[in-house]
C-alpha cells in the first residue's frame, strides 16, 4: 500500500464507503496501474459523476473534478479536447454511466476520444440507497423494485464496442490482479477505453437480495465470471448465464483530440497567408 | 489601419465579440435561432488553434464548456429556449465551482418548441433562477449588432474576472438582424483574464474574502492538483456538509455578484432626465421603444427611454433614481411580465408600472408602445 | 430620409441574400442600413420575408412599417403583404395575377422570365430583382449595387450576376416616372 498512498489525498481519508464496500478496490486498481506506468500526477486528471463511486476522485491527488450526475464523460471531453496531453480518467458508476449518462457514453466512445472510463458497477444505485439500475440482474430486488425487477440489464461491454470504444475489458473487485492489467491497458489505450468492474454492495445489493455480505457477495461474483480465454475451450453450456472477464476488445483506431489537432494544423497551413474573416478579430487575444 | 463598416449579423457580431475576448473552446448543439453562432465558430476556431465540437445535447455543450474552461481556457457556448432549459442543471455547477463560461441565448417563443423561429424575451427569468439554488449569474442584453460584439467581449471579461457565468441574452431578432458595423481595432482590445497562483504550494482552490472575495483559479494540468466539485464545498476543495461552511460560500458567491454589480451595469438612456413618463426595455423590444419615445417627444411629451444592457445583476439604482422622477413607468417586453416584476419590486409606489407584454411572436411596431405612453400621461 | 423595402417570396428563391446584398450597397455610400428577416421551418418552398430599412440617420425601429416598396415573387407574397400597402409601391412579377383587394399601385415586370432568358438561369431572378429595387428607389447607385454583389455571391458566378443585376436596372427604368 505504502508505495501508492502518494496518490491520495491522506488528509481527505477515511472515505465515506461502507465496510465491504467494492468502491475501494477499484480505486487501489487505478493508482496500482498508474504507480506502474509510472504517469506524472500532474498530466493526469479524473473526472467523476455522481453516486458512490463518483466519490473517489475527491481522494485521489490529481486535479480532481466531481460533475454533475451522468455528466463526466461530457466534462472529461472538454478538458481532453482542450489539453490532449493530459491522460484523462472517468470514473462512474452502473447508474452514472449507463442510465443518466448513457448518450454521453455511446457519443464518448464513437468519436475515440482518449478517456480511459471505469464503470464501477455495483448493479444497484448505492448513493440514494437501493434502487435497481441499467446493470440490475433481471429478477433481483431493489427498493424501486419491491416485487423484482422485470428491465433486462445492458452487457456493457459490448454496448462500449458496438458505439465505437477501441479498448473494452471487464474485471471484478475479486479479480484484482486482473483488473490491474486491464486498467494499465486502458491507460495506455490512445483512445476510448472502457474497463468494467463488477463489484460487491452488501449494504443494498447484497442484503436486498439476500446474497450475504461483502465475502458471499465477492464468491457470488465470481461464480458467475469466466475468463475469456477459458470461455473459448468450454461448451456453452458452462458459459450460460455467466459473464467474460478479461481482454474483450482491443482494435486501436485515430483518436478523436489528436484528428482535431491535424485539422487544425491542416486550416492553420490554408489560411496563414489570407486576410480577412472573423478570427482577426482573435489577433490580440491570446 | 481604416476603419471598415461592415454588414454584419447579430450572431457574427457575438462570435467576432467571444474570438476578441480569446475564446479558444466552443461546444454547443444546433437549434434554432442560436445556430450561426457555432457554424462561425466551427469555422473561424480552427484558424487561431481554438477547438471546437458539437456535442450530443445542450448538457453536453455546457459540461465539455466547463471542463475546457478548468484548463484555463476561454469557453462559449450558444444556444435557444429548449437547449437553454437543459443546461440549467450544469449552469448551476458553473456558478457554484465558479467556472467562467459566457452562455449565448438567442431567446425564442416558448414554453416547449414554441415558435422556434420567431422572437421572444420569456428567459428573462429563467436567466436569474433557472437552476435550482441561490446563486450568482449576469446577464448582458445587446441591443443592436454592435453590443453583440461589446456586451459578448464584456460578458468574457466579468466572467473571467469574477468566476461567475454570464448569458449573452439576445433574440431572434437581435441574432439574426444585419447592420452595418464598425468593429473596433483588435489591437486595441484590451481583454481581461482570470486571476491565477503563482505557484502550487499552499494553493487553496477556494479561498477569499469572505465579503463577496474571488478566488484565485489554477489551471488543470499544471500541478495544482485540486478538487473542484458541485458538493459545497470548504476553502480546500473539499466536499464540506458542515452548516457553517455552506453558509460562508454561498453568502460569498452572493456577495460577490452584489458587491460588484456596480462594474457590471450598464445602460443606455434617452430623454430620462426631464421624463415625465419613463420606458424600461431591453434587446430587440428596446428598439421599438425608442422609436415610440422618440415620437411622444416629438409631440411634445416627456418620455424617457432607459434600455438595460445589464440585466442581472438587477440594476436597482438606475430604476430607483427613474422611479424618483416619472410618474408612469411602462416595460415592453416580449413575454407576459418578467422584467416588469423586478421593476414593480424596486419602483415600489413611486412610480405606476405598466406592463406591456407581446407573445405573438412578433416584434412590438412602435405605435403599440406609443399607445401606452400616451394612455398614461 | 428613411426608406423601407420588405421582399416577399418562397424560401429558396434568394430574397434573402437580395437583402443583404441592398443593405451592403447603401452601407458602402454611407447609409445607415438594418436588414431583418422572418421565415418559417421549410428551408424551400415556405414563406419568405425580408426586409430592409434604409436611412441617412439612426434607424431606431429595424422593421418594416408602412414599406416604400413591397416586392412579391409568389401570387401568395403578393396577397399576403399587398393587401397592408399603403403609400408605397408593389412590384410582383408578370407571372403572378392582379388581386383587386391589393390597392396599392403595383408594377408588373417579367422578373422571372427574364431571370430565365435573357440572363439565362432562373436562380439569378433575386438579383434581377434586386436591380429592379435599386433602380426603381434610388437608395443606392448603380455602381454601389455591383459592388455589394461581387462581395456576395459564390466565385465564378460574378458575371451572371452582374449581368443579371444590369437586367433589373434596365427593367426598372423601363418602367419610368409615376
Amino acid at each position: 500500500m505504502s508505495d501508492v498512498l502518494k496518490y491520495f489525498r491522506q488528509e481527505r481519508l477515511p472515505h465515506i464507503w461502507c465496510p465491504g464496500c467494492g468502491h475501494g478496490t477499484v480505486t487501489g486498481a487505478l493508482v496500482r496501474a498508474i504507480e506502474r506506468l509510472g504517469l506524472d500526477k500532474n498530466k493526469v486528471c479524473v473526472v467523476s459523476g455522481i453516486g458512490c463511486s463518483s466519490r473517489a476522485v475527491g481522494y485521489l491527488d490529481f486535479d480532481t473534478l466531481h460533475t454533475a450526475h451522468g455528466r463526466a464523460l461530457a466534462f472529461a471531453t472538454g478538458i481532453k479536447l482542450a489539453r490532449p496531453d493530459l491522460k484523462v480518467v472517468v470514473m462512474t458508476g452502473d447508474g452514472d454511466c449507463t442510465a443518466i449518462g448513457g448518450n454521453h457514453f455511446i457519443h464518448a466512445a464513437r468519436r475515440n476520444i482518449g478517456i480511459t472510463t471505469i464503470v464501477m458497477n455495483n448493479e444497484i444505485y448505492g448513493m440514494t440507497s437501493g434502487q435497481y439500475s441499467p446493470m440490475t440482474p433481471k429478477g433481483m430486488v431493489g427498493t424501486t423494485a419491491p416485487y423484482g425487477n422485470v428491465e433486462r440489464s445492458f452487457d456493457l461491454c459490448e454496448l462500449a464496442k458496438a458505439a465505437g470504444a477501441t479498448f473494452v475489458g471487464r474485471s471484478t473487485t475479486y479479480h484484482v490482479p486482473l483488473l490491474i492489467d486491464l486498467i494499465e491497458k486502458a491507460l495506455q489505450n490512445d483512445g476510448f477505453s472502457v474497463v468494467e468492474s463488477i463489484g460487491q454492495c452488501p449494504t443494498y445489493l447484497g442484503r436486498k437480495n439476500k446474497i450475504g455480505g461483502a465475502v458471499e457477495m465477492l464468491n457470488w461474483i465470481k461464480d458467475q465470471s469466466v475468463n475469456v480465454k477459458a470461455a473459448a475451450a468450454l461448451p456453452p453450456e458452462k458459459v450460460k448465464g455467466k459473464f467474460l472477464i478479461g481482454e474483450l476488445h482491443n482494435a486501436p483506431a485515430p483518436e478523436y483530440s489528436s484528428e482535431q489537432g491535424e485539422l487544425i494544423g491542416r486550416v492553420q497551413r490554408n489560411y496563414s497567408d489570407i486576410k480577412g474573416g472573423l478570427w482577426e478579430c482573435a489577433s490580440n487575444s491570446d | 489601419m481604416p476603419k471598415v463598416v461592415k454588414l454584419m449579423q447579430g450572431s457574427e457580431a457575438c462570435t467576432a465579440g467571444a474570438l476578441a475576448a480569446g475564446l479558444r473552446f466552443y461546444a454547443g448543439y444546433p437549434i434554432t435561432p442560436s445556430t450561426e453562432v457555432a457554424e462561425l465558430c466551427a469555422e473561424e476556431l480552427p484558424k487561431i488553434g481554438g477547438k471546437f465540437i458539437q456535442m450530443e445535447d445542450e448538457i453536453g455543450s455546457i459540461a465539455a464548456c466547463i471542463g475546457a474552461s478548468l484548463t484555463g481556457k476561454k469557453v462559449m457556448t450558444a444556444t435557444s429556449g429548449p437547449g437553454f432549459s437543459l443546461m440549467q442543471e450544469c449552469l448551476g455547477y458553473a456558478s457554484l465551482c465558479e467556472i467562467p463560461l459566457v452562455i449565448v441565448n438567442a431567446q425564442r417563443m416558448g414554453p416547449s418548441t414554441g415558435m422556434p423561429t420567431s422572437p421572444a424575451q420569456g428567459d428573462v427569468m429563467q436567466a436569474r433562477w433557472g437552476t435550482h439554488g441561490d446563486h450568482p449569474i449576469i446577464a448582458l442584453a445587446p441591443g443592436n449588432v454592435r453590443e453583440c460584439f461589446d456586451l459578448t467581449l464584456r460578458a468574457f471579461d466579468l466572467s473571467e474576472k469574477y468566476r461567475i457565468p454570464a448569458i449573452v441574452l439576445t433574440d431572434e431578432v437581435i441574432s439574426h438582424m444585419r447592420e452595418g458595423v464598425e468593429l473596433p481595432d483588435p489591437a486595441e482590445v484590451r481583454p481581461l483574464r482570470r486571476a491565477a497562483p503563482s505557484s502550487p504550494a499552499g494553493y487553496k482552490p477556494y479561498a477569499a474574502d469572505p465579503d463577496g472575495g474571488v478566488p484565485l483559479m489554477a489551471p488543470f494540468g499544471e500541478g495544482y492538483r485540486w478538487h473542484c466539485t458541485g458538493l459545497f464545498h470548504d476553502e480546500s476543495g473539499a466536499p464540506s456538509g458542515k452548516a457553517d461552511v455552506a453558509d460562508k460560500l454561498l453568502r460569498r458567491l452572493q456577495l460577490k455578484m452584489d458587491k460588484n454589480a456596480p462594474d457590471m451595469w450598464d445602460n443606455v438612456q434617452e430623454g430620462t432626465e426631464d421624463c415625465d413618463i419613463a420606458v424600461v426595455s431591453f434587446g430587440s423590444s428596446a428598439m421599438s421603444a425608442l422609436s415610440a419615445v422618440r415620437r411622444a417627444r416629438r409631440e411634445g411629451v416627456k418620455a424617457g427611454m432607459l434600455r438595460l444592457k445589464t440585466i442581472w445583476p438587477f440594476p436597482e439604482p438606475a430604476i430607483r433614481e427613474l422611479a424618483s422622477r416619472a410618474k408612469a413607468i411602462v416595460v415592453p417586453e416580449m413575454n407576459l411580465g418578467q422584467l416588469a416584476l423586478e421593476v414593480e419590486r424596486v419602483a415600489g409606489c413611486r412610480s405606476r408600472v405598466i406592463r406591456v407584454g407581446k407573445v405573438n411572436g412578433e416584434l412590438f411596431r412602435p405605435d403599440e408602445i406609443y399607445d401606452v405612453i400616451m394612455g398614461a400621461k | 430620409m428613411r426608406v423601407e423595402f420588405r421582399l416577399s417570396g418562397s424560401g429558396g428563391q434568394g430574397l434573402l441574400l437580395a437583402g443583404i446584398v441592398l443593405s451592403e450597397s447603401a452601407i458602402l455610400e454611407g447609409k445607415k442600413a438594418v436588414q431583418t428577416q422572418s421565415y418559417g421551418p421549410e428551408a424551400r418552398g415556405g414563406s419568405s420575408k425580408a426586409e430592409v430599412v434604409i436611412a441617412d440617420g439612426d434607424i431606431d425601429y429595424p422593421k418594416a412599417t408602412d414599406p416604400d416598396f413591397l416586392l412579391a415573387l409568389t401570387a401568395d407574397a403578393y396577397r399576403t403583404y399587398g393587401k397592408d400597402m399603403g403609400k408605397g409601391l408593389v412590384i410582383i412579377d408578370s407571372s403572378i395575377p392582379l388581386d383587386p383587394a391589393v390597392k396599392a399601385r403595383t408594377v408588373a415586370l417579367p422578373i422571372l422570365e427574364t431571370a430565365a432568358t435573357a440572363v439565362g438561369k432562373k436562380v439569378v431572378a433575386n438579383i434581377v430583382a434586386l436591380g429592379v429595387l435599386g433602380g426603381l428607389s434610388g437608395a443606392a447607385r448603380p455602381e454601389s449595387l455591383e459592388k455589394a454583389v461581387l462581395n456576395r455571391v459564390p466565385k465564378g458566378t460574378e458575371e451572371l450576376n452582374l449581368k443579371a443585376l444590369r437586367a433589373g436596372l434596365e427593367l426598372a427604368r423601363s418602367v419610368g416616372e409615376p
